[in-house]
């Protein structure tokens, strides 16, 4: 059965690749992490696949098995550069992928990250997007200007917890609400450069988002004049109900982690549901996460996957199901889950380069073969691989 | 002369937010596109100058309540922009103007050293401070920095964030595959800072940058100012412009910088300048004439005297005389977002009165000529050895130029002044080095003992 449209496929890459012991593999380059040469190349092989875009991790904090701070680990990949800055290194090197850094949003400020996401919307000329990310606890002792609670895991889902949750997915609501306005502070059109009347701008048509909230006020307008997408990309990955509100109300892209077609299908169901009670008409991306082991014989995925397991200690686990398997398989998997109404999906791929040359050279052949995916890129901008429409500005006289 | 011939250290600037920047040329450029600023930055690389540099606002200007028009407005966030010129050149220095007051150490220097790693040892950065509640409006926190704490904060975050940056020792990464050791011990990246400041403590996540801590910019002409920068910059913008005081200044922080321990030669100094270049002196001074008058217009310059009355001038003709009202210092700020003047208001209006009355000048004509800083006006020739005798009398290390023209009006000085420098064994003819360091003759940080946590 021939499918009704292409999916979409997006890469998140981080370090070595997913799985601890990656870095230990033949061909990992763990040495050259922290080098602008290993992002150029990953970047590039993910352009050479037409991927729609890439996303890179980030927190302001060190990797930790833990989620409640240091785990003393040794044995595994420690450091990382800022995402928002990898992508800025790699645009003016690539023409035509997505660039999607991670950027926190719980000690940051609006204002920077909007005008940071704004301009590498300008550096890369319409590529720019950003995954907003709450942080951490552990993350709380590095800026000392909060007192937030510390939630353990297993906090989560008690009532207090939950409630605790609740406030911070608003704050982040608060967060993108303004990020978005600051985009839209200058109207398209506000530079005139009338020489008759000396005026470079036409004020009229920069405006103040005036933000009043309960985390915090900002002014506006943007020191950045509004970025070539307009609105650049904003996603988000949401495990539950709380952040599934937040990405259906705040996000372009939200990022889910079904475990089957039915999974898949109610989670989409439950973001559609929220979309629609938050009053949002515009089309808004689900897709699914993957952590992806790959080889042409399944075996030798699941044998590689076992001999990292062993080289880390313990069975390699992840919020999103890990697959491991041929690509052709993977292609039968992602055709099932997007028939199940996920419009493209994220593959985290388990080593680097090892699993994102077996997405680009293998798996976006096998999805070529069956329709399922483009043969070329068919457009100059991020938002418009998405086919999401460059919006109308908030603040334009209609 | 037995004095060792001293390297022109240059910088180039994309002019901006400012009257100083012609944008109604025809020739001039988009001031966002980031094909001006890989054009300025490769045109300034083509020069072997040391480095580029970006300056920074984080609020739109106002005038009397309603934002500016009549200038540039816009630029782009500074760090992005560096991080991407680091992929269009390969030795040019990269430094940005990042505000102290509206960052937190964490954050700032991880961006910092980012760029460092990202650029192989280009970065540096301006450290500012701003204070009063105008800018704070963006921000989380408001406008809580007063102004007597702004070396406090200024101090504090760059001791912070050189912590920050010793926090991972140069050999912490071993990435041994057989023993399975990532870093070398569980320490990496500890850090602690009580202080008025910040009050943090925990793990640093970006290892050891290629210069170990990226160079360091600072301004300051008050006493604590330049005690503040001798003692903790690499480089420092300096203000004077006429040699006696500009040597006077040199002097003056290098005997600071010594009193504080530092080596001699340890802190760079230099001005920010701009250049008009004709065939002949006599078509330079008429093309400066002309290139006043474009940016100084009637308006612009009722604004600029406006810096300094503190009133409304539109009312006073441009071509007439100056306003004949004092200066009202104690009103509500008339421009805001504006770096002011530091001297008397009562002060600089008599100055400028005696002034314009002596050369019958009109408030345009005074305006043209209080706020014009073009120092480098005449052929090629001239230019090349003006900026070489400043320089080699000790007037500063070199210079920040800029011009009226975005983004090609280095051009014209890389293609003319540039030859003649490097005849003059002045100014390199290749890069020797791959850092901003290198280029600066800086010398690369002690990088922590490997035990330290």
């Amino acid at each position: 059965m021939p499918a009704l449209f292409p999916l979409h496929l997006a890469v998140a890459l981080d370090g070595t690749g997913w799985h601890p012991a990656a870095w230990r593999e033949p061909r990992a380059r763990p040495l050259e992490l922290f080098t602008p040469r290993y992002w150029v190349d990953l970047v590039a092989e993910a352009q050479r696949g037409l991927l729609d875009f890439v996303t890179i991790e980030d927190a302001l904090g060190v990797q930790s098995s833990r989620y409640d701070g240091p785990d003393g680990r040794t044995d595994q990949v420690r450091g990382r550069l800022d995402a928002l800055l990898i992508a800025s290194r790699v645009a003016p090197l690539t023409a035509h992928i997505g660039l999607v850094p991670t950027a926190t949003v719980t000690h940051t400020e609006p204002f920077h990250v909007s005008k940071a996401v704004a301009t590498l919307d300008y550096v890369s000329t319409g590529r720019a997007g950003w995954r907003a990310q709450l942080s951490r606890p552990s993350e709380n002792s590095h800026f000392g200007r909060r007192d937030i609670p510390r939630l353990r895991l297993e906090d989560y889902a008690t009532p207090e917890g939950q409630a605790l949750v609740a406030e911070h997915f608003e704050e982040a609501g608060d967060f993108v609400e303004v990020v978005r306005r600051l985009w839209d502070s200058w109207e398209d059109d506000a530079e005139i450069r009338d020489a008759a009347t000396g005026r470079f701008i036409d004020r009229e048509k920069l405006h103040y988002i005036d933000f009043k909230g309960r985390w915090f006020s900002v002014r506006g307008p943007s020191i950045v004049p509004r970025p070539p997408q307009g609105q650049p990309l904003v996603t988000a990955l949401a495990h539950s109900t709380l952040p599934y509100r937040f990405g259906a109300r705040s996000a372009d892209v939200v990022y889910v982690t079904p475990r089957d077609t039915y999974d898949a299908r109610a989670i989409v169901e439950e973001i559609r549901a929220e979309q629609h009670s938050a009053g949002r008409t515009e089309n808004v991306h689900v897709f699914g996460d993957l952590v992806v082991f790959l080889d042409t014989a399944a075996t030798a995925a699941n044998d590689r996957r076992r001999r990292l397991d062993e080289l880390a200690g313990s069975e390699y686990g992840s919020d999103a199901l890990v697959f491991t398997g041929t690509p052709a398989e993977l292609a039968d998997l992602l055709r099932d889950w997007q028939r199940a109404g996920l419009s493209g999906f994220r593959l985290r791929p388990g080593a680097i380069p090892h699993d994102l040359e077996a997405i680009t050279r293998a798996l976006v052949p096998e999805l070529q073969q069956r329709g399922l995916f483009r043969t070329a890129y068919e457009a100059d901008t991020l938002r418009g691989l998405l086919g999401l429409p460059r919006p109308a500005n908030r603040y334009a006289a209609a | 002369m037995s004095k060792p011939r001293k390297q022109i250290i240059l910088g180039a600037y994309l002019g901006g937010v400012n009257h100083h920047t012609v944008w109604s040329d025809p020739a001039a450029g988009s001031q966002i596109a980031f094909s001006s600023f890989q054009h300025l930055a490769r045109t300034a690389e083509r020069g072997r100058f040391d480095f580029f540099f970006l300056a920074e606002g984080l609020i739109l200007r106002e005038r009397l309540g309603l934002i500016f028009d009549q200038d540039i407005v816009g630029r782009p966030d500074t760090l992005p922009v560096l991080a991407a010129l680091a992929a269009v050149t390969e030795h040019l220095g990269l430094i940005g103007t990042i505000n102290a007051t509206f960052n937190e150490p964490y954050e700032l220097a991880r961006q910092l050293a980012s760029l460092d790693h990202l650029s192989g040892g280009r970065a540096g950065w301006n450290v500012v401070t701003s204070f009063g509640a105008f800018t704070g409006q963006n921000f989380r926190r408001g406008g809580f920095l007063h102004r007597d704490d702004r070396y406090v904060r200024a101090g504090e975050f760059l001791a912070t964030a050189r912590k920050l940056w010793d926090s991972w020792p140069a050999d912490a990464v071993v990435a041994d595959r057989s023993s399975g050791r990532f870093v070398r011990d569980d320490s990496v990246g500890a850090f602690s800072q009580h202080g008025e400041q910040f009050d943090i403590s925990g793990r640093f996540n970006v290892p050891r940058s290629p210069q170990g801590r990226p160079v360091v910019l600072q301004a300051g002409v008050s006493p604590q100012g330049r005690d503040f920068a001798a003692g903790s910059a690499d480089a420092i913008f300096s203000p004077y412009r006429h040699l006696p005081e500009a040597r006077e200044f040199y002097q003056d922080i290098q005997a600071r910088a010594l009193r504080q321990g530092r080596p001699a030669g340890s802190v760079r100094l230099l001005p920010s300048a701009s250049f008009v270049l004709g065939d002949t002196e006599a078509e330079a001074v008429e093309r400066h004439r002309e290139i006043t008058r474009t940016q100084v217009s009637g308006r612009t310059a009722q604004i600029l005297l406006e810096t300094v009355w503190n009133r409304d001038l539109s009312g006073y003709d441009p071509d007439g005389p100056l306003p004949d009202v004092d200066p009202d210092p104690d009103a509500p700020l008339v421009i805001q977002g504006r770096a002011r003047l530091a001297q008397d208001p009562h002060e600089t209006v008599a100055n400028w009165r005696a002034l314009a009355e002596a050369n019958n000048y009109s408030l345009r004509e005074l305006a043209i000529h209080v706020f014009s800083r073009t120092e480098f006006i005449g052929t090629p020739a001239q230019v090349a050895e003006r900026i070489d005798s400043f320089v080699q009398n000790d007037g500063s290390d070199g210079f920040i130029l800029g011009s009226h023209l975005t983004p090609t009006g280095l051009d014209e000085f890389v293609d003319k002044v540039v030859p003649l420098l490097q005849e003059r064994g002045s100014l390199r003819a290749e890069y020797t080095g791959t850092t901003l360091r290198d280029n600066l003759g800086l010398p690369t940080p002690n990088t922590p003992a490997s035990a330290a946590a």
